[in-house]
């Protein structure tokens, strides 16, 4: 059987068009390869086999009658945080272990009706909170570059599908990094768009006013041209942005010579492996060699940005879990005695430790003689972060930093030290504050292992951004595969 | 007189009348089977946001404008956080410190002196669903288990709260009436009491007769009428004056009017006091008002009640009571105009609305919006008496009937035979006949006894079954006799 599980979607698009390749055919490398390596990788929660068949047989008729979309015959997988109408949606918790949305989220609606085929929902840590997805209830995913790694999180199911071969491409979430990370630990492009740029309907909350939806992909062509289909104004979703959506495809070519190429001081700091570091100066170099201008930029405020997120992202939080009760969807743990009680055991029950603990540091954060000295300090810190970014695109046209200070960590080594877990947001956190878009692409190896460059652009600058990946990419030429002693192989 | 005063302040919740729901696209209206007016965003499914309904901000505007507030030209929504069963969400969608509108007033004409209430603000919320408890008591402690309907969840409503500017039981009264009557005016709100579109709660706290400082108040809930909060008013001040007159403290607690027992039981004091973490919602962005659109609120106001009390005193001669009455709902007003337009006497259309129509109004519990009759039938029924066709008595008669099958007055004289003669003919017979019958009468009557033509009058009427116009039937009797 041929490897088109190893392919990119612009690839297939163009071999299922041209009638080279059916769809199904594609679905059936996905799915055979899901077969051989999922049971040691757990990169879904649910698979979605016969849906999928489904979908790719729809879309070879529509490809015969030449109205094929622009999804059509993509196996992807998606976050289990994306509602998904009659496919059970569990955000990698007990508390929606059994639930099955009505609806679906407007973007996996605007997939569909561009020929979606989902081949699972892709495994996570639980509410997206965590860096690992190593709090999924539904036990962790490994990293197809080395099983004993995580693969990051929380979008990590959809990350590792992506590198396994489990899944062409993938939808995640990222509220501080859940998409950049996962994606840098696993050798793949991950994107986090303008907040705004595309609809959150359907997205089970986290934080609120940090959550967007992305595209994990294989290259910044194929994220292109995922995000063309993502973005756009959404009436359910009064933070949608009405601005006009541009042609990312053709946007993504041309040359950066001239453009203006910030490094935040603040994010070269203490804390980035040898590897990091070094693989982060090589692609400045390139930078230099393409024709842009490099230099260093300053971001003060910056250093403030994981105690405000770890503030205003617990807050919002535990207002958008409050609803997981048990009184109308979801578990309900029975036997108590009153309503007080039936609370207290569905959700004793229901989250597991880290979601507990955001939902307990969120509480307190807005309690009353608390709120200013934490959530309104969070604010006003939050604010300044977004001058900064303001402040340095008058000057830059890029920001650039690791994704991650670090590859991808051991499974269990993080776990019970949880700064450190934290810490490995430290990069990605301040994007999410100042709502700005940003890309992680891969930018060499460390021990074997990927590792990622974050690209940061202005508000609804994804174009720009876009472009400056591309240009790296070539540039980068990363060639290298999850290797078959440590890893899941070709 | 006690040494006591009542400090008083409301805060009213009123249902705004919208098509849809505040955040969503549900039908907004009362009733309906359990939990068939909803969708994933009302019953607070995971992932739905809501989005902000522009007509529950047009109508809340009116109702802040009315009431002469400022109107915040940004204003963002919070949300109030807290765990109970009917709220979807564990949250309630509600604006905190940057409200609608600020700063407002009513006055209230009262019998013995103007009163002005100040409005602290008016905002915007959803409401919450419905529980039914399921068991002996009918509340929460003690069922068996609660049942929710989610109907009502993200029903758009307005909240009102008032200065502490009220010192009685019968101002409370009289300034939600007031205001009800306003929001029927605007047609921003059904304001039914029994269906819970309009909701009253209740600070209230005693001081000194002349002091400054305010006492420990304690807020009333469970008012579910105007008589329920006249009421439960009463027994408070009552109550806290008695605990006040033996030295003792009034504790802050909320306590809920129980209108079967007639007194006020305490729910929970201070000490439980919720800590709901407001915080702003996320999910919306700030309500920005445009000038334009406030003005062209403003522009589209209709008449108010107090101007259209002061129209019916000046333009159709009503007095005060007449005037107060008959605008204390906006369809009142409405039914009277439409009768004086179909040509009834201002006067003679009050009266017959005050008497007979609010009578048989109180009487059925019904409102006036489900009377039968018609404002043209009132004028067409008038204008028989007018005419003479029918007289005062019979009158009554025809009104009852037509309150009873909303026929016209017309078809029920007809059909009845009992147009009033006014055929002088056949009325000098019957008088002669009268004469004739009653000797002893006309006799007393001609040595000088008015009472004797009385007498007489009442034989005709009896004799015309009541038909006869008495004034017509007086006037030709003191002729026949005198000639």
């Amino acid at each position: 059987m041929d490897s088109f599980y190893d392919m990119k979607a612009w690839e297939l698009l163009g071999l299922i068009a041209g009638g080279e390749v059916k769809a199904a055919e594609v679905l059936d490398s996905v799915l055979d390869r899901m077969e051989r390596v999922e049971e040691r990788v757990h990169s879904y929660i649910t698979p979605t086999p016969e849906e999928a068949r489904a979908a790719a047989d729809a879309a070879d008729r529509a490809a015969a009658g030449g109205g094929a979309g622009k999804a059509a015959g993509i196996p992807m997988a998606v976050k289990d945080v994306l509602c998904t109408r009659g496919v059970r949606t569990t955000c990698g918790s007990r508390m929606l272990e059994g639930y099955v949305p009505v609806y679906d989220a407007t973007v996996v609606e605007r997939l569909r009706g561009e020929g979606l085929v989902m081949v699972g929902k892709a495994n996570m840590d639980e509410f997206a909170m965590g860096s690992s997805t190593e709090n999924s209830a539904f036990g962790p995913t490994r990293n197809p570059w080395d099983l004993e790694r995580v693969p990051g999180g929380s979008s990590g199911g959809s990350a590792a599908a992506v590198a396994a071969g489990e899944a062409i491409w993938a939808l995640g979430s990222d509220t501080g990094g859940s998409i950049r990370q996962p994606a840098s630990f696993c050798g793949l492009v991950g994107m986090k768009p303008t907040y705004g740029l595309v609809s959150r309907y359907g997205l089970v909350a986290f934080a609120s006013s940090l959550d967007q939806v992305g595209p994990i992909t294989r290259d910044v062509k194929d994220c292109a041209l995922l995000l063309s289909l993502l973005a756009g104004h959404d009436p359910m979703d009064s933070t949608s942005l009405d601005a006009a959506v541009p042609d990312y495809l053709a946007a993504m070519e041309g040359d950066i010579r001239g453009i203006r190429v910030g490094v935040p001081r603040e994010l070269m700091q203490e804390g980035l492996t040898d590897g990091v570091r070094k693989a982060v100066e090589g692609c400045l170099d390139l930078f230099a060699r393409l024709g842009a201008e490099v230099e260093e930029a300053t971001l003060p405020n910056l250093d403030y940005a994981l105690s405000a997120y770890y503030i205003i992202a617990p807050a919002e939080a535990s207002s958008n879990l409050a609803r997981f009760d048990g009184v109308r969807y979801g578990l309900r743990v029975k036997g108590a005695d009153d309503m007080i009680e039936m609370y207290g055991r569905t959700r004793a029950a229901g989250f597991g430790p880290e979601v507990k603990r955001r939902i307990m540091l969120g509480t307190y954060a807005l309690s009353a003689g608390y709120y200013e000295a934490y959530y309104g300090q969070a604010q006003k810190v939050r604010t300044l972060i977004v001058r900064d970014f303001q402040d340095a695109f008058e000057r830059f046209d890029i920001l650039v930093s690791p994704t991650s200070p670090t590859p991808a960590f051991g499974l269990g080594e993080r776990t019970e030290d949880l700064l450190a877990m934290y810490l490995s947001d430290v990069c990605t956190i301040p994007v999410n504050l100042a709502g700005i878009p940003a890309i992680s692409i891969p930018c060499g190896l460390e021990d074997g292992l990927p590792l990622g460059l974050q690209i940061m652009g202005k508000v609804l600058g994804e174009a720009t951004v876009l472009r400056a990946a591309r240009a790296m990419e070539e540039a980068l030429s990363f060639k290298a595969r999850p290797g078959a002693e440590k890893g899941v192989g070709a | 007189m006690s040494e006591y005063e009542a400090v008083i302040g409301l805060e009213i919740h009123a249902e705004l009348k919208t098509l849809s729901k505040m955040f969503c696209c549900c039908d907004a209206s009362f009733g309906g089977e359990p939990n068939s007016r909803t969708c994933p965003v009302c019953l607070g499914l995971p992932g739905v946001l809501p989005v902000l309904n522009r007509r529950a901000v047009e109508l809340a505007t009116r109702l802040a404008l009315a009431l002469q507030c400022e109107i915040a030209p940004h204003s963002i929504f919070h949300r109030k956080n807290y765990f109970y069963p009917d709220m979807p969400k564990n949250f309630q969608i509600s604006q905190y410190d940057l409200p609608l509108g600020v700063g407002g007033h009513l006055d209230l004409e009262m019998e013995e002196a103007a009163v002005r209430v100040g409005i602290t603000r008016v905002h915007l919320e959803e409401d919450t669903g419905k529980t039914v408890h399921v068991g002996e008591s009918g509340r929460i402690h003690g069922s068996e288990y609660s049942l929710e309907d989610f109907n009502r969840a993200g029903v758009p409503l307005l909240e009102i709260v008032t200065e502490p500017d009220i010192r009685t039981p019968g101002h409370a009264r009289a300034f939600l009436q007031e205001l009800k009557s306003i929001m029927e005016h605007l047609e921003i709100s059904d304001c039914k009491m029994e269906e819970g579109s309009l909701r009253c709660d209740a600070n209230i706290s005693l001081r000194k007769r002349g002091g400054t400082q305010f006492g420990v108040k304690a807020e009333v809930k469970n008012m579910n009428s105007f008589r329920a909060l006249y009421r439960a008013l009463d027994y408070e001040i009552k109550r806290q004056n008695e605990v006040l007159s033996q030295g003792g403290e009034v504790v802050q607690e909320t306590r809920h009017w129980d209108a079967d027992a007639n007194v006020t039981t305490p729910l929970r004091t201070k000490e439980y006091a919720f800590d709901y973490r407001y915080f702003p919602e996320p999910d919306l962005v700030p309500l920005e008002l445009e000038r334009s659109f406030i003005d062209e609120v403003r522009a589209g106001l209709p008449e108010l009640p107090a101007e259209r009390r002061r129209r019916f005193r000046e333009d159709y001669g009503l007095p005060e009571h007449d005037a107060a009455l008959l605008t204390s709902s906006k369809a009142m007003g409405d039914f009277f105009e439409s009768a004086v337009e179909a040509g009834a006497d201002p006067k003679a259309a009050s009266n017959w609305m005050m008497g007979e129509l609010s009578a048989h109004l109180n009487a059925q519990s019904m409102e006036i919006g489900e009377v039968l009759v018609a404002p043209a039938q009132l004028a067409e029924m008038i204008a028989l008496v007018d005419g003479g066709v029918i007289s005062g008595k019979i009158a009554k008669a025809v009104f009852e009937e037509m309150l009873e099958s909303g026929r016209d007055p017309g078809d029920i004289v007809r059909e009845k035979g009992i147009t009033q003669i006014s055929d002088e003919e056949e009325l000098a017979r019957l008088i002669e006949e009268a004469i004739r019958e009653n000797p002893a009468s006309v006799e007393d009557y001609r040595k000088g006894k008015e009472k004797a033509l009385g007498f007489l009058v009442g034989q005709v009427m009896r004799k015309t079954k009541g038909r006869a116009n008495p004034q017509v039937v007086n006037d030709l009797l003191r002729k026949s006799l005198e000639s």
